[in-house]
């Protein structure tokens, strides 16, 4: 398997406050990451060092074998899915439109795309929404606009896949499914997923290795080593309960 | 109807609405979209800062107030980016700023200036074919510019963060939206005044984000809905003792309000109910 992602001690500054402080960790082709930590931990900001947007202070991260000062020009290669928030909900697309703005990038500037179509049926068939592909966007379920935009992420055929807090807002079952489409993913294209979240639990049964940060790097492993590390405990600054999946006693600070 | 056009200043009239429609109702899509509309107050009400400098100063107040439309509205997003401050606050500070100086520089240079009126107000009667060939010019650059980057556009306003992503050119094309609405609002001040013409870009795309749930029907009916506006209040103001701006403000408003309660009525047609 490929190494595609490498952070060595990195830090990033942001107007002034350190929100990653010597983070470490390195992803593997056809592997699944999950980055979890509280609220303002820099998980997002984690993900925009490796898109190249945000500047490095000290450390070495390289991404598809690129370091750290080049990472625009691996963009086209990376897959990202912004927070649910992010994108307007009442929008006039459709859902292959939706699908369709994930093709634009500097090289498609005043081109058109001839093979357009034909990739936009394909990933929307792989996540399984095909048939719904000339329905309004905004009339799809939370569950199915959330795998049209997964679609819109993978439309470029990515060698890495960057999800920010894909689950949050969806029921159980729809929160299990997109995981499992993931996983599915994963497999046959033989890609390395990045996922953000802050369903620890849900997380944790299907990703290959947990990271887990609070500004600073707590621990990071196999999901079953870092959900017994007392460490956990540390970055959250409150003691778990895994089977609720919420704050047990003494209850968290942040 | 051919009584109407027999005269030279309804033809020209006629002419300003068309260009103007065409104009607003383009502009209005994305405004309505990208949830501008508040800046599209702004930077009319900046504009008169512009004006006023103009009329003191015996330079041209539609290019001094095109160029103070321009600048606030790149600089709006400028500011809003860089500093960290909320479009809405920035555009509140300008409004204010750009209404105070027009004030103050037309009350410190106390002289008649006919034109003032028509700038606040529109007087789309009294366009020449100078005023027709400047918005001529500026709807071809502006359709230029929405052709070229249409899908772009569209993407930024969908899910900027994405489109930033992507690595696409975000600001380069969003200042270029600022810059159209600028120089937009600019050449219509002419058609309904500077008080009025936030509406012309709203109103036509708020409609037709209304009814539609596809951007292309979407695009479409704001450039009918614009055009029918434009049009229509010029003829409104032709056979009622009503001035041309506030007759077309008032058809578009009203358009609005029908639209509100055509959906509904629609969907229970259709027996369409959302999730």
């Amino acid at each position: 398997m490929e190494k595609i992602v490498n952070a060595d001690k990195l830090s990033v500054l942001l107007g002034g406050k350190r929100v990653l402080e010597e983070i470490s960790f390195s992803t593997l082709s056809g592997q699944l990451t999950g980055i979890i930590g509280p609220n303002g931990a820099g998980k997002t900001t984690l993900l925009k060092a490796m898109l190249g947007l945000v500047k490095l202070e000290t450390g070495e991260l390289t991404v598809l074998g690129v370091s750290n000062s080049s990472l625009k020009d691996v963009r086209s290669r990376i897959g990202y899915m912004p927070q649910l928030q992010s994108f307007e909900k009442r929008f006039p697309l459709s859902a292959a439109d939706v699908v369709a703005t994930g093709l634009l990038s500097p090289k498609t500037l005043l081109r058109r795309q001839p093979d357009s179509k034909d990739r936009i049926r394909e990933a929307l068939r792989s996540v399984s929404m095909e048939s719904f592909a000339q329905l309004p966007f905004q009339d799809l379920s939370g569950g199915e606009q959330q795998r049209v935009l997964l679609a819109r992420s993978i439309v470029r055929k990515p060698e890495l896949l960057l999800l920010d807090e894909p689950n949050s807002g969806l029921d159980f079952p729809s929160q299990r499914l997109f995981m499992e489409l993931l996983t599915r993913l994963k497999i046959e294209e033989n890609l390395a997923i990045i996922l953000v979240s802050h369903d620890i639990v849900s997380v944790a049964s299907f990703a290959d290795q947990l990271v887990c940060i609070n500004r600073s790097m707590h621990i990071h492993g196999q999901p079953a080593h870092v959900l017994q590390s007392t460490h956990l405990d540390e970055a959250y600054r409150c003691q778990f309960d895994l089977l609720s999946g919420s704050a047990g006693k003494g209850g968290c600070d942040n | 109807m051919s009584e109407i056009l027999a005269y030279s200043f309804m033809q020209r009239a006629l002419l300003a609405a068309v260009l103007v429609g065409l104009l607003c109702s383009t502009l209005s899509f994305f405004v309505v979209l990208k949830k501008l509309s508040f800046l599209g107050a702004g930077i009319s009400h900046t504009a008169l800062g512009g004006i006023a400098i103009g009329l003191v100063t015996g330079i041209d107040p539609i290019l001094t107030g095109s160029i103070f439309a321009v600048g606030t509205a790149m600089s709006t997003g400028y500011i809003s980016r860089i500093g960290r401050i909320g479009e809405d606050t920035v555009i509140g500070i300008y409004y204010a700023t750009g209404m105070a100086l027009g004030i103050a520089l037309i009350s410190s240079f106390k002289g008649y200036y006919p034109e003032l009126f028509a700038l606040l107000f529109g007087n789309i009667l009294s366009v020449t074919a100078k005023d027709l060939i400047f918005m001529a010019l500026v709807l071809v650059l502006v359709l230029f510019f929405v052709v070229l980057f249409f899908r772009e556009l569209l993407a930024i306003c969908f899910d900027e963060e994405m489109a930033i992503a992507g690595g696409l050119p975000v600001t380069f094309i969003y200042m270029g939206l600022l810059a159209s609405m600028g120089l937009t609002i600019m050449v219509s001040i002419q058609l309904v005044g500077v008080v009025l013409v936030a509406a012309l870009v709203v109103i036509p795309g708020a409609i037709a984000n209304r009814l539609s749930k596809n951007y292309r029907i979407m695009l479409f009916m704001s450039l009918i809905v614009g055009l029918g506006g434009s049009i229509g209040g010029l003829f409104i103001s032709y056979f009622f003792p009503v001035p041309p701006g506030a007759a077309i403000v008032l058809i578009l408003a009203f358009l609005f309000a029908l639209a509100m309660v055509i959906k509904p009525l629609i969907e229970n047609l259709c027996g369409y109910r959302k999730n």
